[in-house]
């Protein structure tokens, strides 16, 4: 596959830009999302130094999210902040189980979030966006492979910091394994969708801008599998459907208008 | 006056403008400065951003705008931030890594490869007995460590290297 060393290039040809932006979209909108749910933890930590870590790695993840919409912005899909803010449900294109809930309760009151939930998705979503960057550095698509170098130069910290506690958890009291294994029973149900392209999966494997869906979920467990022993023997499922075609649960509702609601009060202020 | 001489005293404005987060450690010496390209009395000015989620990037751009456009020729300046240069910690000049010092936080070490431990010596005291009480700091680009020989809380630029993929 040639390359395609800047956005006006890609713009040529329909076919590679559709392909190309449907992969950008996925990258933001994980991202995204996996912000928002971190973000609704401060303060709320199991300790002080986790709050700092925490809201550490999830500023960072917001600021890779705002990379990949940066590309987008590129390709003319419209401005960040738009592309972030006002894009309806139907678009969007992260996989479900990363708008999940972190509990039950809500930030303001009664927040009754589940550290297990918070430790098992952050802990496969890390593994995972290490595995699909890796790929995306020999992406056709250099200005995207150049933000996934950039990206990883940081991520391992991320990544180290949810296997310390998947470790922890997994080797102390019965209730925390137990706890940790319910979470990784009900991520097994879940999680299939991340590991997938959507619609435009074919041709984002032809145009050569990541590796095919078979082999990135194949690299996924085997790196997984370095942390956990046991992993769940069931197939990997898609309990709610496919966010990457564009299918979510009411917990994006309601993430997306908590998130927004600053913005959509005076889309004209500037920060 | 010649273009080089032009881009020198550009450069010499960059010295000037410090991180907003690490007062008295310029933007030159953390290494952001890519390319200074001066055009008649326009200057272009590429720079490399260090953290992907550190919020002072868009102040870092307009100091660096308004201190260019205060010197007597220059038209305009621009600045942009590349992803095509990898900023790492290793871009950090001897004279950013002793001012750092000076403000409690120590340089980042040189050795430290990716995923790995590291530690870093005293940025009061010099000594090596020091140990990690959290990688995440402050700021996205620092982590918090203590000594245990002068008994003081400091943090350290948290080393960031080129990721080589095994």
């Amino acid at each position: 596959m040639t390359e395609v060393l800047t956005a006006e290039e890609a713009k040529k040809d329909a076919a590679y830009l559709t392909a190309l932006k449907e992969l950008i979209y996925q990258l933001a909108d994980d991202d995204f999302l996996i912000s928002f749910r971190g973000s609704e933890w401060l303060g709320l930590a199991p300790h002080i130094e986790e709050d700092v870590a925490f809201s550490s790695i999830t500023q960072n993840t917001m600021g890779h999210a705002f990379m990949f919409y940066q590309l987008l912005e590129d390709l003319g899909e419209g401005e960040i902040d738009m592309l972030a803010h006002e894009r309806h449900p139907s678009v969007r294109r992260n996989g479900i189980y990363l708008e999940k809930k972190n509990g039950e309760g809500n930030y303001l009151e009664e927040p009754y979030y589940d550290w297990a939930l918070t430790v098992v998705r952050n802990f496969l979503y890390e593994t995972f966006k290490k595995v699909k960057l890796e790929a995306i550095t020999k992406s056709s698509y250099k200005p995207l492979a150049n933000i996934a170098g950039k990206v990883l130069m940081e991520q391992p910290y991320h990544l180290a910091h949810w296997k310390i506690w998947m470790k922890q958890l997994l080797n102390s009291t019965e209730e925390a394994r137990e706890r940790i294994e319910a979470r990784l029973n009900e991520a097994w149900e879940e999680f299939g969708d991340v590991l997938e392209y959507g619609t435009q999966a074919t041709e984002i494997e032809h145009f050569g801008l990541i590796i095919g869906e078979d082999e990135l979920k194949e690299r996924w467990i085997n790196e997984v599998s370095k942390t956990i022993e046991n992993l769940p023997s069931t197939p990997i499922g898609k309990k709610y459907g496919s966010g990457r075609e564009g299918e979510h649960t009411e917990d994006l509702d309601q993430a997306l208008n908590t998130l927004s609601e600053v913005y959509m009060s005076d889309k004209e202020a500037i920060w | 006056m010649p273009n080089n001489h032009m881009q020198e005293e550009i450069r010499a404005v960059l010295k000037t403008v410090d991180d907003p987060e690490l007062p008295n450690v310029s933007v030159a010496d953390l290494g952001m400065v890519h390319e200074v390209t001066v055009v008649g009395g326009d200057v272009f000015i590429t720079m490399v951003p260090t953290f992907a989620g550190c919020p002072a990037l868009d102040f870092i751009q307009k100091n660096v705008k308004t201190a260019v456009e205060e010197v007597d020729w220059v038209k305009g300046c621009e600045v942009q931030f590349s992803f095509e240069e990898k900023w790492s910690t290793d871009a950090i000049t001897d004279e950013g890594k002793s001012q750092l010092k000076k403000h409690g936080i120590a340089p980042p070490p040189e050795n430290y490869r990716p995923g790995e431990e590291w530690t870093v010596d005293c940025p009061y005291c010099g000594s090596d007995y020091t140990s990690m009480e959290n990688v995440f700091g402050p700021t996205a680009c620092r982590s918090i460590l203590y000594c245990t020989s002068c008994r003081n809380p400091f943090e350290a630029m948290k080393p960031v290297v080129d990721y080589v993929i095994n």
